[in-house]
Parts: C-alpha cells; structure tokens; sequence
C-alpha cells in the first residue's frame, strides 16, 4: 500500500482542526510522526523524541516535570509494535519519572499515565492494563476506540468528534492503535463495530484459522491428522483420540475397558495408560518428546508440532510422573 | 362525509368548468388513488391538477419524510388528514459514523404532539436516525389508541424503559421492531410487560439488545401469538431455547436466531433440526451468533427456501460457508463477513445463481496489519457466478481497475454499487494508478445505477465519469477523493437526478459548492465535511438561496473561517429552531 499521495490540501492545515490532520492515514508508520499534530512545534516533538528514549531514574511519587515524554517511546514501539501503542507522539503528554499509583492517575492532565523506568517494557504493560487490559494481555494490535466502546456492556453513541488518536479527549481512555485512525472510516454503524469487537476478543485464538497436527500410534498401519484448535481441554482431544484410534487397539483392551470416565481432568490419559498400556505423548517446538497433560491447554496447542501415541512400556524413561500418578491410583 | 363536502365547495363556484370537465366524480378518483401507494407516484399526481392534488391529500394514508427539518409536523397534519402512517427519517446519514454532535436535533417529540392532536388513529411510525426519548415513547403509547406498528432503526436516546412502556400500553400492537440504535439497555424486563392477554404481534425484533430477557415470558408470548412471522431473538437467547420457540411458532417467515453456539447433545440437535425444518414458510435467516461450523447442518431443510441470508454476525470461514451455501439455491440476498475470505465468495458464485445482493462486511475494520479478509477475486468470482447481481456492499482491502471493469461487464444491472476500499486513498494495488477507470466503468455500462459509493485514490477524473454518464444517479458518496473543485462541479452539472450528496474529506471548496446553486432545491440534501469550504462560502449559499437551510457544525479549536461541517437542505418549514450551540443556521 503505498502512501496516499494526494492529500496535499490537508497541508493548509496549520489552521485545522487536530481531527482533520490525523485524517490523513499514512500508511508507512514513518511518517505518521511528522504528519500528525500540527498544533505541535516540530522542533519540540523531534526533542521530546529523543528525550522519551531517555532512560531515567526517580524517588517514587517525585515527578520532574521539566521533563516530559511522549507516552509510548520510540524504542518501545520497535519491540512491542504489537501492543498497540502509538507510534508518534500523543498530545496528552506527562512527566516521566517513577511514581507512585495516586501520581498516575493524578498525571498533569488528569488522564491515566503512566511510570516510566528501566524496566520500560514491563512497567509499561502494567501501566497499559489500567487503561486497555485486552490490548496488552492480547499482544495484539488490534484497539480501536470502537473496540473500547464494545467492551461496555451498554453503550450510547461514543462521544463525537473526538480524535481517536487523543487518549484525552476520549473518555474510556484507551491505548490508540499504532496507526492514525479516522473517526467514522470506515464507514461501519456503531453496533456492528461494537459487536465485532467483542467477538474477535473472544475468538483471538481461532483467528489463526486452525492447526492440524500428526498422530501417530505405535503399531497402527497409518497415520490420522487433528485440528487442534478444535478442542478445548485435555478431555476433548483424548476422547477424540481414543474414538479415532479404537479400532487399533480393541486388541488390548483391559478388564475395566476402555469406558471408565471418572470425570477426573486428565485422568482419561491416565485410563488410557491405566486400561490400555498406551501414553499419549507430543513432539514440541525443540523437537522433545513430552508427555501431554503437564502444561495448561493454551500452552500445549502453542508448542505441540506431532502427537503420538505410544505403547505404555516405552513410556516409562518419558513420564516417571505419570507412572507415579498410575501407582497413587491403584 | 368530508370527500362530498369538499365536492360541493368546489362545485359551486366553478359549476359551468365543472361540466367541461370530465365526468370524473371525486369518489371514484380518491378511490382509484387509494390504491396508489408509491410516495413518488403520489407526489406527481399531486401536481397534475388542483383537483387532483385534493383528491390525493384526502386519500393518502401514509407519509414519508426523508428528513425531517425539510417540513413541519403542523404543515404535514394540514395537507394530509387522513394519515395513519409516518416514516420520518432524521439525522444525516453519517451520524451513523459518528460524524453528527451527540445533540443535533431530530426530535420526535414535536411530532408526535402533533400528531397526538392531528391523528389520533395513527398506527404506524417508522423513524430513522431520529432522537426518541423514553418519555416520548411513553406518550406515544398512551395517545394512540389503535397503535400498530413501531419500527426503530439507527435512532438513539431512550432505554428499554420505552420499550416496556409501549409493550405495556398497546393494546393493538402488531409490530416492534427494533434495530442498532443507541439504546440504553438497561435489561430485558421490557419483554414481560405485554399482558398475558396480548396476542396480536406479528413482528418483534430485539436482536440488537444485549440484555437477558425472561424467557419463559418470551415462549409464552410467541406461544399465543398466532400471527407472528418474525421473530429476531437476541444474543442470549440459546439453541435450545430456540428450538422450543420454533416448535410453537412453525408459521415463521423470518427468523433471527440467538446465539448459535452450546454444547448441544446429539438428541437436542436432532430436535433442533427438526424444528427448524418444520418451519416452511421460512425466508429469512439471521442472526447466528459466535455459529459454530458442526452446526450449520440443522438449518439445511430451511434453506432450501431461503431467500435472505443474513450471515454478517457470524464469523464463517471459507469452508463452512460453502457447505452451507450448497444447500441455498434460492438466494437472493446474502450478508456475510468477510471471515469467509475470497474462496467463500467463489462458493457464492457456485451456488447462487439467482443472488441479486451481496454484502461483505468486515470482522476486522481497524486492524491493518490483517491481511486476510476478501479481495479483488472474491469479488470478480461472485460476479461471474451471479449476473443478476444489482445491489453489492464490498468491504475490502485491495481492489483492481481491470477487476471492477470486470465485475461491471457480468452485472450490468447494478443500481447499487457501495464500494470501500478501507483504506484511504489507496490506488490499484497492481498498476498503483487511481482508481478512476473502476469508478468509469461502473457509470459507462451500468445505466440503472441509483446508489454510488466510491473509494481508493480518486482524482477529478472519476467525478467527469460520473458527470457525464451517471444519468440516474440519485445517492453519491465520496470519501478522501478528488483533487479540485472540478470534480464536484461535474457531479453537479451532470448527475440531473441527483437527491443526496455526502462528502468527506475531499478538496471541494466554495467554487464547488456554488457550483450546485439551483441544484439544491431539487436535491434531499448535501453534505460537506473536512472540505475546504469556508464560513464566507456557505453564507453566500444560505444569501442567495432563501429556501435552502445551511447549516454549518463548528468543531473545538478549529479556525473561525473554515466550515468544518455543513449540511445543506431544502425546506419549507424554514430554519429550525431546535439546532444546538455547536450548529449555525446561516
């Protein structure tokens, strides 16, 4: 997408309004710092520039407000583009230095601000979960106001005319998105903006689509694949497994067979193990044989590249634990 | 009693004309012009004759209003006495956007006072983008006894409270249908307020409510209402909920589901399907919310028949809707996100070969670095699929000028064409010129075009296109296009048929909007926001055309001489009285 080039109009902006000049939508984020805020003196946003990436160190609750920073520093943003924080810097500017929780949110414009110390990155997550959780929890840059808007359960029009990119004059004050955003653009009623914002943090994990992986059992002729994503618990997957699987090892069923659901959490693998000498296991990102059940289910999808199902007796150097488990059981 | 009355005034002083006219008694005329119920045919038979236009004031029973500041409820309730149905619509279309202040105007209270004195057998009011407060809902269900039909859509200002008080009040209510405003939802109580004596509705729609509602007062009500044929449901609504609804109420033409997505068992799911399929005068389908792929089978006997499908809540891939749309042959009108990328809209044109509408919205509009979404090729396929396309809303994010010429060239019946290329300005993704020779073609071979909207980088270029071929243009949009003054001058000396003209960020400046001096008053309205018009230039509009109302929306902190916003309109009522601090009537 190259940069719009005919905008040239919004040049007599030295008179317009903040909102028509962030209109303009750059689409490379290099030069959305030189095209927004005209209001600004140029000079002193490339200093505030450099002081933001200024690492400094302050008393708690002492503020030094001859310094002033841009919120979200310019060496943050190349690490943590995908927190949505804005690349160019914002109106509501703040004092830099450590302070304490009442100083944040008494900050010199009355706004959430936020502590800004060595631990930049980390502090500044912190900070951000006061004022936009589902941006920094999500890692993802996806927060438009609209977005903040649809968190609320009921929600009137959002507040007109106002600059998206100005966490100030936005009343749910919530991290702009790393790009200019044009109000009304684009052109989507204000429900449907709402609603698809809440479904798309709902379903953030499926958007990937869906993860097949490989299954193999030891002794089968061949192999089946799974869609990870289409299970939600440890449960699920060893069931769906077992159905797949049952005609290998009708062989080997034990005395108690293979139905004994003690609605136990992932005590199906250990029935597995317990009834038909088989452990579900799972090749991971380094290219390790783990047993599956150990981490949480978010965890396991994330790093699970094969699946394999393998004959007790092999298991045994793999999953001491589980044996341990096996013999509390008995 | 009053058509004789009227007979008689006329024809005393006008006996000898009286025998040169047609022997054409008054009666029969009113009642042939009963029957008339095109507004536009009405108005042109209105200004045939003097008599005629009497005839038609006396037989006309419902009005509409496309906006609301162009008359006065005192001048409507004049001309027409007899009405018993309103549609008003009020603010302009991009308050949608969020572009119009919170307290703009469009009011209805004023009207309904009026009509409280005026029509006191009014049944139906249909208002769009107006402000309705919940005490004006209130006074609306107690001053209207025989109260019908209320249909909400885009308006904003009142709370479920409203809409418990006219549950509570009309006794005769056939229709409730409420649709994305900006409600207050303050919870589903609303619903138990019809008396369990009330059978009469046949419409409720409460789908854009989020709140919970009294199921077992739901089921009751759909269970003794006998007439009903469409029911939209809410999100909180469950499939088996839904399912105990439809087995009372197989009548349904059409039907907005909940939420679409429990754990059912296999013997629900069988219940489920079955009830659905007992339903067969279905039509139309929406809602589905957070569906779920294994599910869609359940809904296969209903589409059969469908008509309408409404898939824009429901986040479908590729595969699932292809599934799904092999068992719609029928379609008509299909709705979708655009989640089902550009191989679910191939499957759209597999499928549906009667499709005449399509609309694609995006599940993801704000986030750029997506780079899924439709295409240029989705687009094209539905198009080689569907030749009777005529109505199509495209949300993308690349689009082609061959692409577009391609489009147009198998659907060249189009009369709606809404294209958005969700980022400004941006040119032909493959040739990076602009998008003039797409927006060229849609005009040159599309004849019936109605509704335009256009996007993507435009020079003046695409506007003389529009100019010169767009003769039935009535609708334009334009956002972040153009290059100077001439591009509006074209649209304005061409497009004879012109009615409502929106603009957005674009250089149009005063020259521009002069351009249009005499169009106005034969226009809806025009409206100018981020241009380059000035204070100066609107009050050389507002001096030289009196019958115009031009008002001029002032941001915080924007310079004195610019006119951010303006809204011009014609009207008769004169300027409004109504209009905030933030808003100028020149």
């Amino acid at each position: 997408m190259s940069t719009p080039l005919e905008h040239d109009y919004i040049g007599l902006s030295e008179t317009s309004s903040v909102e028509r000049s962030s209109d303009k939508i750059p689409s490379s984020s290099s030069s959305s710092s030189s095209s927004t805020h005209p209001n600004e003196d140029k000079t002193t946003r490339t200093s505030l520039n450099l002081k933001g990436t200024e690492l400094r160190l302050g008393l708690p609750g002492s503020q030094s407000p001859e310094r002033k920073v841009s919120l979200f520093c310019k060496d943050l943003e190349s690490n943590e583009r995908s927190n949505g924080f804005a690349v160019s810097p914002l109106k509501n500017l703040m004092s830099g230095a450590k302070r304490g929780f009442s100083d944040a949110i008494d900050g010199p414009n009355g706004k959430w601000v936020f502590p800004m110390n060595g631990k930049c990155d980390v502090e500044l997550a912190k900070g951000a979960i006061l004022a936009s959780p589902r941006a920094v929890l999500e890692g993802k840059n996806k927060l438009p106001s609209g977005r903040e808007v649809g968190g609320l359960p009921q929600s009137p029009k959002p507040v007109q005319d106002k600059n998206i990119l100005v966490p100030s004059a936005n009343e749910h004050s919530n991290a702009p998105a790393s790009k200019a955003q044009v109000v009304g653009w684009p052109p989507i009623r204000s429900f449907r903006k709402n609603t698809m914002a809440s479904n798309s943090a709902k379903n953030s994990e499926d958007a990937a689509g869906c993860l097949y992986v490989k299954v193999s059992m030891d002794g089968a002729p061949y192999l089946r694949k799974v869609d990870l994503k289409t299970y939600k618990t440890y449960k699920e997957i060893s069931s769906a497994l077992e159905k797949m699987f049952t005609c290998f090892t009708l062989g080997h069923c034990s005395s108690n067979g293979l139905a004994v659901r003690d609605g136990l959490s992932e005590s199906r693998l250990m029935d597995l193990l317990h009834g038909s000498e088989y452990v579900l296991t799972y090749e991971d990102k380094d290219g390790d044989w783990m047993l599956v059940g150990d981490v949480p289910w978010e965890m396991f999808i994330d790093t699970c590249k094969r699946l394999r199902i393998v004959k007790g007796s092999e298991a045994i150097g793999l999953a001491p634990r589980a044996m341990e488990k096996c013999k509390n059981q008995s | 009693m009053e058509p004789s009355e009227l007979k008689r005034s006329k024809d005393s002083p006008n006996s000898d004309e009286s025998t040169r006219r047609s022997s054409f008694p008054d009666e029969v005329l009113e009642r042939v012009l009963s029957l008339l119920k095109s507004h536009r045919d009405r108005s042109s038979v209105s200004l045939v004759c003097k008599d005629w236009y009497n005839a038609e004031r006396w037989s006309r029973t419902h009005v509409f209003i496309g906006n609301c500041y162009s008359v006065s409820p005192e001048i409507v309730a004049r001309r027409f006495p007899k009405i018993r149905s309103v549609t008003l619509k009020g603010k302009p279309r991009f308050s949608d956007f969020n572009l119009v202040p919170e307290n703009w105007g469009a009011d209805i209270h004023a009207w309904l006072v009026v009509f409280a004195a005026k029509y006191p057998f009014l049944e139906e009011l249909r208002l769009k983008r107006m402000a309705i407060s919940d005490e004006s809902l209130e006074f609306l269900a107690v001053s209207f006894p025989n109260f019908k039909a209320l249909s909400l859509l885009s308006c904003d200002g009142f709370s479920t409270n409203g809409l418990a008080a006219i549950a509570t009040h009309c006794k005769n209510l056939t229709e409730l249908d409420i649709q994305e405003n900006g409600i207050d939802d303050k919870g589903g109580s609303w619903l138990s307020c019809f008396p369990e004596s009330f059978t009469s509705l046949e419409v409720l729609n409460f789908a854009n409510l989020s709140s919970d509602i009294n199921f077992d007062a739901l089921e009751r009500l759909v269970g003794r209402c006998k007439s009903m044929r469409v029911l939209k449901l809410n999100r909180s609504v469950s499939l088996e909920q839904l399912q105990r609804l439809l087995v009372n109420a197989p009548q349904l033409a059409e039907l907005g589901t909940g939420s679409f997505s429990e754990e059912l068992t296999f013997r629900q799911y069988v219940e489920l399907e079955s009830a659905l399929s007992n339903c067969k005068n279905m039509h139309t389908l929406s809602g589905l919310w957070d569906a779920k792929g294994i599910y869609l089978p359940a809904l296969y006997p209903v589409c059969t028949h469908l008509t309408f499908l409404n898939l824009s809540y429901a986040a479908l891939r590729s595969d699932e809707l292809a599934k799904l749309l092999a068992h719609c042959p029928r379609l008509k009108r299909l709705w979708v996100l655009d989640t089902v990328e550009d191989k679910g809209l191939e499957a759209v044109g597999l499928n549906c070969p009667l499709l005449e509408e399509l609309r694609v919205f995006p599940a993801d509009p704000f986030d750029e670095e997506i780079i899924h979404g439709v295409t240029e090729a989705g687009f094209v396929a539905v198009s080689f699929g569907c030749p009777r396309l005529h109505y199509v809303l495209y949300f993308c994010r690349q689009m082609t000028n061959a692409a577009v010429a391609t489009i147009v060239q198998n659907c060249p019946d189009f009369t709606h064409f809404r294209l958005c290329i969700m980022n400004p300005g941006q040119p032909d993704y493959i040739t990076n010129e602009p998008m003039d020779e797409a927006f060229g073609a849609v005009v040159k071979t599309c004849t019936k075009l109605q509704r335009l909207s256009v996007s993507g980088r435009l020079t003046d270029l695409t506007f003389e296109y529009i100019g010169r071929y767009a003769k039935n243009l009535e609708t334009l949009s334009v956002a972040f296009a153009g290059s100077s003054d001439w591009g509006m001058q074209c649209v304005m000396g061409g497009c004879s048929k012109l009615r409502k003209l929106e603009i957005r960020d674009c250089p149009f400046g005063n020259a521009a909007l002069l351009s249009g001096l005499e169009k106005y008053e034969s226009m809806r309205s025009l409206w100018m926001s981020a241009c380059n018009v000035t204070m100066n230039g609107c009050r050389l509009l507002a001096r030289e055309m009196p019958r115009l109302n031009v008002e001029v929306m002032k941001e915080d902190g924007s310079d004195d001489s610019q006119a951010d916003k303006v809204y011009v309109y014609r009207s008769i009522a004169g300027p409004r009285r109504d209009a905030p601090p933030s808003v100028l009537t020149l």
